[in-house]
């Protein structure tokens, strides 16, 4: 039989490192959606709780650190990063397993806001935008989930189809800002 | 143009999906007769003023959203969740 190895979605893209500005792929482990049954949000909230040691990420928001993380997804999905989901949860949640689905990216450095500015129309202002928040959105017209995860880090999630489009516009976007920057 | 939604507030209009006319929300009986659905289905006003519209927030919480709007001024009259929406209100 073939022995197949495996290769996460952005292997041989990272790491890129242009001006101020670091990106590279993050282990994300074991990639959970959650979604409530009908009317079992708060029963999930309290038993996600229990079971992950993190809080239930309300709209906008996301919870945890590396290695353990909860990422509000959409108006009906939390997405679990790192540990495989407590069985429990299948009780008052659909659990839908979405490990290798993802391209996960880090993007750190003084000017990853400005980087991202010219990739998505989300409000990046740290006023805006702050430690914690999470949001879905656009990345060069790619379904997106952008989160703050440090005071000068994003992580950034595209399908995994889409890993070497999103390098390609990454590397544009930081070529660009380095240029300005250099003056 | 921006388009604030009830769940993630204030975002671009290219994160949102168009649908048309909030019709949808004031579906027919099956038995009201061939008039109802054909209004329903086919025909459509085409106002100068504020009109409501079903968008869908596609790129961001996924959610269809009732939106008002008035055409004469594109002035974002306001937005809700399709799913709480009152029905032709």
């Amino acid at each position: 039989m073939i022995e197949l190895k495996e290769q996460t979605p952005c292997a041989g893209l990272v790491p890129l490192v242009i001006g101020s500005v670091t990106l590279d792929e993050v282990a994300a482990g074991r990639m959970t959606a959650i979604a409530p049954h009908a009317g079992r949000r708060k029963a999930l909230a309290t038993a996600f709780r229990a079971a992950h040691g993190i809080a239930w990420p309300g709209p906008g928001r996301a919870t945890g650190r590396a290695g353990c993380r909860a990422l509000w997804f959409d108006h009906a999905h939390v997405m679990l990063m790192g540990p495989a989901p407590d069985p429990g949860l299948a009780e008052v949640a659909a659990l839908v397993d979405q490990s290798d689905a993802w391209a996960v990216v880090r993007l750190d450095g003084d000017d990853a806001a400005d980087v991202l500015a010219r990739l998505t129309p989300l409000d990046l202002r740290k006023e805006h935008f702050k430690r914690g928040h999470s949001a879905r959105s656009e990345l060069a017209h790619m379904p997106a989930s952008i989160t703050r995860i440090g005071a000068r880090a994003y992580q950034v999630m595209v399908f995994r189809a889409m890993a070497g489009t999103m390098m390609h516009e990454m590397r544009v976007a930081m070529q660009g800002v380095a240029a300005r920057a250099a003056g | 143009m921006r388009i604030t939604c009830p769940i993630c507030g204030a975002r671009d209009r290219r994160e949102f999906y168009y649908q048309g006319a909030a019709v949808a929300l004031d579906r027919p009986l099956p038995e009201a007769g061939a008039q109802a659905w054909d209004d329903y289905l086919h025909n459509r006003d085409n106002p100068a003023g504020p009109t409501r519209e079903l968008w869908q927030h596609e790129a961001g919480c996924g959610a269809w959203l009732v939106v008002a709007r008035d055409t004469a001024t594109h002035e974002m009259l306001g937005a809700e969740l399709a799913m709480t929406a009152r029905e032709g209100a």
